[in-house]
């Protein structure tokens, strides 16, 4: 990793076309919504209007029946599956954009959700910058909930804690038992399956074992405690509630009504 | 993608940011398809609140779709105030048609293949399989 310097072509390298190749293997881990996820969107207003930046699969675009969402993703892959998931509904819709250049007005949004999606990006000004993107397209008062993975977590499989290197590459396994198509979505194949890291320092990028697992690595900022809430004020949000959940630092933060 | 969001993207190219050219898109070259869905009269109604009426005239009319009246229609029943809960037994039969006339035209008309073109910038961006992609190739971002 160390060998990539230039920001944007890292995330490309260990976040865009890993979330791609994975996209249908991921999407079968993911379908059950985050406790405090869930209560934040349930207490919005009827007839609110969201954004969900980074929505992956859209797992959270119909939790409420009551507002509307558009859920955006880098990966046109997961896209396709949210749009796929959650076609019978009607209040949300699924589109591929960059979370730094949302195609949306600004000032428009009562709320938005950004969940497991800012620590992927690989500078801590570009982390800034996120948060000052998405509050950019908020109404004054509207509220965000964020998410990011935690450094503290040493009672995960992961081990990783307080003084650890914040900056790794964490492999997800694709178990490649017959040739898949980028497509091919209903495999049956055992979910789960991220190992252990080993460390940040594996160099390939991806390796292929004999076994026919395939090895992918994606890039995560691991936050400390605190770190979130700081990027949020220097984004310009107001913090309203923090706190931890299963392995992630969350934060609730406000837009400012100038 | 739904008609409906339509009113809520731009062009996400940050000089266009200024233009009011950058919003809505122009919807060029589209294949449409009606997917029916549950009619909500409440959630329909929320949404008609929000919704930007020229923005959404200009697209519909791009589409083809001429009828829509020039300004939003404002339901006849409707009690502002107490924004109660209206089931389709308690809207007239004009406030049920438009209710559905706009279900159908925002939440039940899916742009399945298209352009969307920026009148500001004229930057194209395409809608293929239902899935509008807004990333912008590497030189337009910043």
């Amino acid at each position: 990793m160390e060998q990539v310097k230039n920001p944007v072509e890292k995330e490309q390298i260990y976040v865009h076309q890993v979330y791609n190749e994975i996209a249908s293997h991921f999407s079968e881990t993911r379908y059950k919504p985050w406790p405090i996820v869930e209560k934040f969107l349930q207490s919005r207003e009827k007839g609110s209007i969201g954004i969900d930046v980074g929505c992956g699969n859209g797992k959270y675009l119909n939790i409420n029946k009551n507002v509307f969402i558009i859920g955006s993703d880098y990966s046109d892959n997961l896209i396709v599956l949210s749009s796929e998931i959650n076609g019978d509904s009607v209040n949300n819709d699924s589109i591929v954009c960059d979370g730094l250049s949302l195609p949306h007005l600004n000032n428009q949004f009562d709320f938005a959700i950004s969940i497991a999606v800012i620590h992927h990006f690989s500078t801590e000004e570009r982390r800034i910058q996120a948060i000052v993107h998405i509050l950019s397209k908020l109404k004054p008062n509207g509220e965000a909930l964020i998410y990011c993975w935690a450094l503290e977590q040493e009672k995960s499989r992961r081990g990783w804690k307080k003084g650890m290197t914040q900056d790794v590459l964490v492999p997800w396994v694709l178990q490649k038992k017959k040739p898949k198509s980028k497509k091919a979505r209903k495999s049956k194949t055992k979910r789960g399956n991220e190992v252990v890291d080993t460390s940040a320092t594996i160099k390939s990028e991806k390796a292929v074992e004999d076994n026919g697992e395939e090895t992918k690595l994606r890039y995560y900022h691991l936050y400390k405690e605190n770190e979130l809430n700081e990027n949020a004020i220097a984004a310009g949000a107001v913090v309203v509630e923090h706190g931890y959940e299963r392995d992630n630092w969350w934060v609730i933060i406000k837009k400012p009504a100038v | 993608m739904k008609l409906i969001t339509s009113n809520f993207i731009k062009c996400p190219i940050k000089k266009c940011d200024s233009s009011l050219d950058s919003y809505p898109l122009s919807y060029q070259n589209c294949q449409l398809v009606i997917k029916q869905q549950d009619f909500n009269a409440n959630f329909i109604k929320s949404m008609l609140n929000r919704l930007d009426w020229d923005a959404l005239l200009r697209v519909a009319k791009e589409l083809g779709n001429t009828l829509l009246p020039l300004n939003k229609p404002a339901l006849e029943n409707s009690d502002q105030e107490e924004d109660k809960e209206d089931d389709e037994e308690n809207l007239n039969e004009n406030d049920l048609k438009l209710l559905k006339d706009l279900h159908n035209l925002l939440l039940e008309t899916n742009i399945i293949e298209g352009e969307m073109i920026c009148r500001s910038c004229n930057h194209k961006f395409y809608i293929k399989g239902s899935i509008p992609n807004l990333l912008l190739p590497p030189h337009l971002v910043d």
